[in-house]
């Protein structure tokens, strides 16, 4: 017992720390692929935590609050898909307003929510057959339908952006506006629909919290996790599979610290608490390092339209 | 970049999308906006000016977005005061840690907080919450409010101490309190609620319910205030149940309900069925309650989160403190001190145990309550040792304040280690 580690179960809680990260990395990754950097991912979490409770307060309901945690996520995307896509403004500050927003709507109307318990909740599945497999059974089929959504979610994205027309049409958009714009693909268009895809995902990692892992309201519910999934967009250098690894990555960690905690590991506790930001920034250098070696792939860098405004230049 | 044309947009998008936070605030603040039309508007305006001023160095620093939502919020509730104030009343302020729907300690702050207005209709107490605990921030914010004619400023948490002395001192006809600090002045009092009163209460309950002997215990920093705490609970454990062991893990955050999670699972992997805590937020209980064990709230009577979990919860009642304090400013009585009040005043209680406590457990909780209450047990009293065994009180021999407010060591019994 003591100063050993389980490590089914901590992988098993890394699953579970991972996937409302996952979500939002997911989400400002189809919205970047568009071209438009979305820094509202705290502000769209915490709305879509917040209007997903409350849904499911009022009607009973779970499935209705997920959707209502889409569409929340989708309707403050748009205040953004506005001002970055038809009137051109800085999308970092556009994104950073969105944040504050956000942050304060999710505060505000989840006031009256505070110290309800959640009328319906999603609760841990164990799958047949499945979950009773060794070693991959509990960390895999032993969690909550949010989790074996984002299974499917992740090779459904990454065959969408990759494999189909829309998807190339997508990711023509975020690489090359003016090309796109030739090719009679609607620029604007394409951007407002994928911010807002995105924005409905972010939403959603709210829910998977305020409906999932923690089944209430409370301010700031996410406590920062939209900006780690800012950062994972980079490390997963806009690819869904990646998006994985890295949301597993600051999951792990978060549940190593703990697990070495109960162990007795004699490792400071503030030193553990800070690898998951540590994580993130290595990870960073380290994917700006790898891009410069594997320059040429340009489906592995960033979208190259990315953040910039596409306004139409007419012919006189 | 294209900056110049972008940051004169960046002014047309900040101001329309603070103004439809703002219009949204004011619509859903309809109770108050009957009583008068002009004051909403300068409420208006004024939460406006605040939340831009939040903009600006949020565009910096990542962290403020919590602070600017925060004064935002704080600017209509305030405009809600204003609407109903005429005449001359006695200004009080709050500075509160964390949002007042965490659920937890600046929830009960802001219970007692309301409770005073109630009781004292001639106070009007404003707050401000998600006050970051940097100097900087926490200094400027403190000004302020001492600029704006406040009577009295309550600061409520650790952090605030230096920068509630450095603004006490520019204004010596403010009366200043701040909760859980060392340092007083003419006009800055200090108080504190003996929490380890109703954890060692709490701590027989974990003792008694146990059926692994592992109590698990998720805390936040290690301060005196939660390592005191943590040996209040284990004693309070170890006195019915001298098998029984506390595992700590520490989150060095206050307020993260996904990582507080993943710690109570961690213990509850570990083998503990019984969880106690020292955070801000109730997630300790829904993970106890998803795989059917016990834990305790914290802070603020935490049962609804998750009701068949919750054996209790240690909570902090504040208004007795808050209402004669204000009082005593408005008659002009007020003193500094170094108020540390518990069980006897009606500060700190252990609220109702859960249907599932056998009745000898309540009945023995009750007397020990009475007993506190009565001054007959002292929960520090020794005989105890520390984790290395050594004896650290004697029998006879108790703590005095200084010593509880200055607590650095573990006793016997809990599993863990204060990081360094």
């Amino acid at each position: 017992m003591a100063g050993e580690i389980d490590v089914v179960q901590t992988l098993a809680t890394t699953v579970a720390a991972g996937t409302p990260v996952l979500y939002a990395t997911l989400g400002e990754i189809l919205t970047e692929r568009s071209g438009v950097l979305n820094l509202g991912l705290e502000g769209m979490m915490l709305v879509g935590g917040m209007a997903g409770f409350a849904a499911t307060a009022v009607t009973g309901n779970v499935f209705i609050g997920v959707l209502v945690s889409l569409a929340a996520g989708a309707a403050l995307a748009l205040i953004h898909a506005f001002f970055a896509c038809s009137i051109g403004v800085n999308q970092v500050v556009s994104g950073l307003s969105l944040t504050l927003v956000g942050t304060g709507i999710a505060a505000y109307f989840g006031r009256s929510l505070v110290g309800q318990p959640a009328a319906d909740s999603f609760q841990t599945i164990k799958i047949p057959v499945l979950s009773d497999l060794p070693v991959v059974g509990p960390i895999l089929f032993s969690q909550n339908l949010f989790v074996y959504f984002s299974f499917l979610l992740v090779p459904a994205l990454y065959f969408f952006i990759y494999r189909t027309r829309p998807g190339l049409n997508l990711r023509a958009v975020g690489e090359n506006p003016a090309t796109a714009d030739a090719q009679g693909i609607s620029v604007v268009g394409t951007r407002y629909l994928y911010t807002m895809l995105g924005g409905a995902l972010v939403g959603m990692g709210g829910a998977s919290i305020s409906l999932g892992s923690n089944p209430n309201w409370q301010e700031n519910i996410t406590a920062g996790r939209g900006w780690i999934a800012v950062g994972l967009v980079i490390f997963a250098l806009w690819n869904p599979w990646r998006a994985l690894v890295g949301a597993y990555l600051f999951g792990g960690l978060e549940a190593l610290q703990f697990s070495l905690q109960v162990a007795g590991v004699p490792i400071s506790s503030y030193f553990l608490r800070m690898l998951p930001y540590l994580l993130t920034i290595a990870a960073l250098v380290f994917t700006q390092w790898r891009l410069k070696d594997q320059a040429g792939r340009a489906s592995s860098a960033a979208p190259s339209g990315l953040g910039l405004f596409y306004l139409r230049r007419e012919r006189g | 970049m294209k900056n110049s044309r972008n940051q004169s947009k960046f002014g047309l998008v900040a101001g329309v999308l603070l103004a439809l936070s703002v219009l949204l605030m004011a619509c859903g603040d309809s109770t108050a906006t009957t009583a008068s039309t002009a004051a909403a508007g300068t409420t208006a305006a004024a939460s406006a000016t605040t939340a831009a001023a939040g903009a600006t160095t949020a565009a910096g620093a990542t962290t403020a977005a919590g602070t600017t939502a925060a004064t935002a919020t704080t600017a209509a509730a305030a405009g809600a005061t204003t609407a109903a104030a005429t005449g001359e009343k006695f200004k009080v302020a709050f500075v509160y840690v964390g949002p007042i729907g965490d659920g937890g300690w600046t929830f009960a702050h802001e219970q007692a907080r309301k409770k005073l207005v109630e009781t004292l209709p001639n106070v009007e107490a404003t707050y401000i919450e998600s006050v970051d605990e940097n100097p900087t921030t926490s200094e400027a914010v403190i000004t302020e409010l001492a600029q704006k004619g406040n009577k009295m400023i309550f600061t409520t948490s650790f952090g605030y101490m230096d920068p509630t002395i450095n603004v006490a001192k520019k204004f010596p006809n403010v009366y200043f309190e701040h909760a859980t600090g060392y340092k007083t002045a003419a006009n800055v009092a200090v108080y504190q609620v003996r929490q380890y009163q109703a954890r060692y209460l709490a701590g027989i309950v974990a003792g008694k319910m146990t059926k692994s002997n592992i109590i698990g215990y998720v805390a936040a920093f290690p301060i005196p205030e939660v390592i005191g705490g943590i040996n209040a609970f284990t004693l309070g454990a170890r006195s019915v149940n001298p098998a029984a062991k506390v595992k700590v893990v520490w989150t060095n955050t206050w307020y993260d309900p996904g990582l507080e999670k993943t710690a109570a699972k961690s213990l509850l992997n570990a083998g503990a069925d019984i969880l106690g805590q020292h955070q801000d937020t109730p997630s300790i209980l829904q993970a106890a309650q998803e795989v059917g064990k016990y834990a305790f709230g914290n802070d603020s009577i935490m049962e609804s989160y998750a009701p068949k979990a919750h054996l209790a919860s240690p909570y902090w009642d504040w208004s007795p403190y808050y209402i004669e304090r204000v009082k005593a400013a408005m008659n002009g009585t007020w003193k500094t001190g170094d108020y540390f009040g518990g069980l006897k005043e009606g500060v700190v209680d252990l609220s109702p145990l859960n249907a599932v406590v056998p009745d000898d457990v309540k009945k023995l909780v009750d007397e020990k309550k009475a007993a506190i209450k009565a001054g007959t047990l002292d929960v520090y009293a020794g005989p105890y040792k520390d984790q290395s065994g050594a004896t650290k009180v004697a029998a006879g021999a108790t703590l005095s304040d200084k010593d509880i407010t200055s607590i650095n060591y573990f006793v016997e019994g809990v599993d863990g280690t204060i990081p360094k």
